[in-house]
């Protein structure tokens, strides 16, 4: 019963790092939520680029300059259809998902004016938290925390006596990276315009797992990082909200951004350039075009599925261990697991585990105020991915118990 | 440097040539870990902590009669085992052998990925703080 699936061997066959061996025992990798692994598409794309088209874009009149400067763009197209925007200008280039949120803290963080008010949940990345703790003492904007319950679901009767029309922006993740709730972003977005406020939307856990659609989810900005979908890193996507990044100022300055310089005065380029200053990360972002690509070449939905299945089987394998606590148990969940056991330091199983083969993160994950919430110093986690089967998780729950057994 | 310096190391990287399991290498260091007096948490002081990434570690030094004696804890096992190795190594001996002297057996057993910068338990941390420890008494 626990055969993996032609089509979940099929996708694993596109994947060579999956292959690989780690400390002489096959690797399985389950880290996903950290970075997942590239496709052999997307590793060809980045040798064909540096081999046959390695050109700087925009502005180029030769051939060379010509190509690349369209498989950028186009690019850019086929990522603005991935997640349902309208308009290729309202897809920024970034670095990633920090850079996202950095660029809005920092160039909408310059519209804010004192007294206003930005919401977080308490369950954020600290690249959610630190960007805005920035703003508050560069602009004097008030940061509130969103609170949890105890199962890792949002505190929703607080978010919505939070809400006020001094409310600027609500900025909050899509999917929790160390707990996996998903949340109800929808809602969210509703109860926010309502009071006039934007709504920054941090997909770098949601980008893998399914599939997003920024104009019905109405949200004004959405980020998230191409190595967590299967591209390259140093790539990431801002989208905005045409109407809204015509209103922002310019985020760094530099080539490419400015319409016209001089030394009395400079006018900026149109959106999304006005926010890509300098030579970009141009196979980044073709690559990222390719692991798109991979993926409306397979049945995602099969996948995603497969991926619930996972978690669900996981879980209840996991749960079989003495004292082992699982954080993050809301109904609505990705496919990653946080969990510790006993008082065994989560660093500790994390080496043992990784002796036998077994790729976790253990940690705070970059939570360290959730960490606080729970009072706990890391957990362990296992995040999956649409080419992890059963057969991982057998052998990882085993390597967990043989982890368990030496270190009792 | 001092033959018991050299032969305390070249002792633990025998006792380790018997493993050529990973998990049994581990077992022993968590064995060392258990075995070690460690501080109890009333008696941890903020000054003594060095605050790896992710596992923390409290570490005291004395000298008594031109000689360190190290004592010292971790919230993980396993990064208290291997603290339990330094220690057995450095107690006891001069100042100068600490700070002077070559500490080769990590590498010897295959523990060198523990002092890596990047690697989050904070022995490469551990190592440097024992070392400014005895500086103070050159």
């Amino acid at each position: 019963m626990n055969q993996t699936p032609d089509y979940i061997e099929g996708i694993r066959s596109h994947f060579p790092l999956l292959k690989t061996k780690v400390h002489d025992k096959p690797l399985v990798y389950f880290d996903n939520a950290a970075t997942t692994q590239k496709p052999q598409k997307v590793i060809d794309r980045i040798n064909a680029y540096y081999s046959t088209e390695n050109s700087n874009i925009h502005r180029g009149v030769h051939h060379l300059s010509q190509i690349a400067t369209k498989d950028y763009e186009d690019a850019r197209i086929r990522i603005k259809n991935y997640i349902g925007a309208s308009k290729e200008n309202e897809i920024v280039f970034t670095k990633g998902t920090t850079d996202g949120i950095n660029l809005i803290a920092s160039s909408l963080g310059e519209l804010m004016t004192k007294g206003d008010e930005v919401l977080i949940s308490a369950m954020e990345h600290h690249s959610n938290i630190v960007p805005w703790q920035l703003l508050a003492e560069r602009k004097g904007i008030v940061l509130k925390i969103i609170p949890i319950h105890q199962d890792g679901t949002l505190d929703m009767l607080s978010f919505e006596e939070m809400l006020n029309d001094k409310t600027k922006l609500v900025s909050i993740t899509h999917i929790s990276n160390t707990l996996g709730t998903i949340n109800p972003i929808e809602t969210i977005i509703d109860r926010a315009h309502k009071v006039g406020a934007k709504v920054l939307i941090d997909g770098a856990q949601s980008i893998q797992h399914g599939q997003i659609n920024v104009t019905k989810l109405n949200c004004d900005f959405f980020v998230f990082s191409g190595h967590k979908i299967f591209g390259p890193t140093g790539i990431g996507i801002l989208y905005g909200k045409e109407s809204i990044l015509e209103t922002m100022p310019p985020y760094q300055g530099g080539g490419d951004m400015i319409k016209r310089v001089s030394f009395e005065k400079t006018s900026f380029n149109e959106i999304p350039f006005k926010f890509e200053a300098g030579t970009p990360n141009i196979i980044g972002g073709i690559a990222l075009g390719s692991a798109l690509e991979f993926l409306e070449s397979i049945d995602t939905n099969q996948a995603f599925a497969y991926e619930k299945e996972l978690l669900k089987y996981a879980e209840e394998a996991l749960l079989q261990i003495a004292n082992l606590k699982i954080y993050g148990t809301s109904a609505l969940k990705t496919s990653l697991v946080s969990f510790n056991v006993g008082n065994i330091h989560p660093f500790d199983i994390g080496t043992l585990l990784d002796k036998q083969g077994i790729a976790v993160r253990t940690g705070h994950h970059c939570t360290q105020p959730l960490m606080d919430f729970y009072g706990i110093p890391g957990t362990i986690r296992a995040s999956f991915s649409i080419y992890n089967s059963k057969e991982e998780v057998n052998k990882f729950i085993h390597a967990l118990k043989r982890a368990i057994n030496v270190l009792s | 440097m001092s033959a018991s310096f050299k032969e305390k190391q070249d002792s633990i990287i025998e006792d380790f040539q018997v493993f050529d399991d990973w998990m049994d290498k581990y077992e022993m260091i968590i064995d060392l870990g258990k075995d070690i007096q460690g501080i109890s948490v009333e008696k941890r002081k903020d000054e003594q902590l060095i605050d790896g990434c992710q596992s923390r570690v409290w570490l005291k030094a004395e000298i008594n009669n031109t000689r360190m004696h190290f004592s010292a804890d971790s919230d993980a096992i396993i990064t208290k085992g291997i603290i339990a190795l330094l220690i057995n190594v450095y107690n006891g001996e001069k100042p100068e052998t600490i700070v002077k002297e070559n500490l080769y057996f990590i590498n010897q057993i295959g523990l060198q990925e523990h002092l890596s910068p990047t690697r989050a338990n904070g022995l490469l941390e551990m190592v440097k703080r024992m070392k400014i420890e005895a500086l103070k008494y050159v």
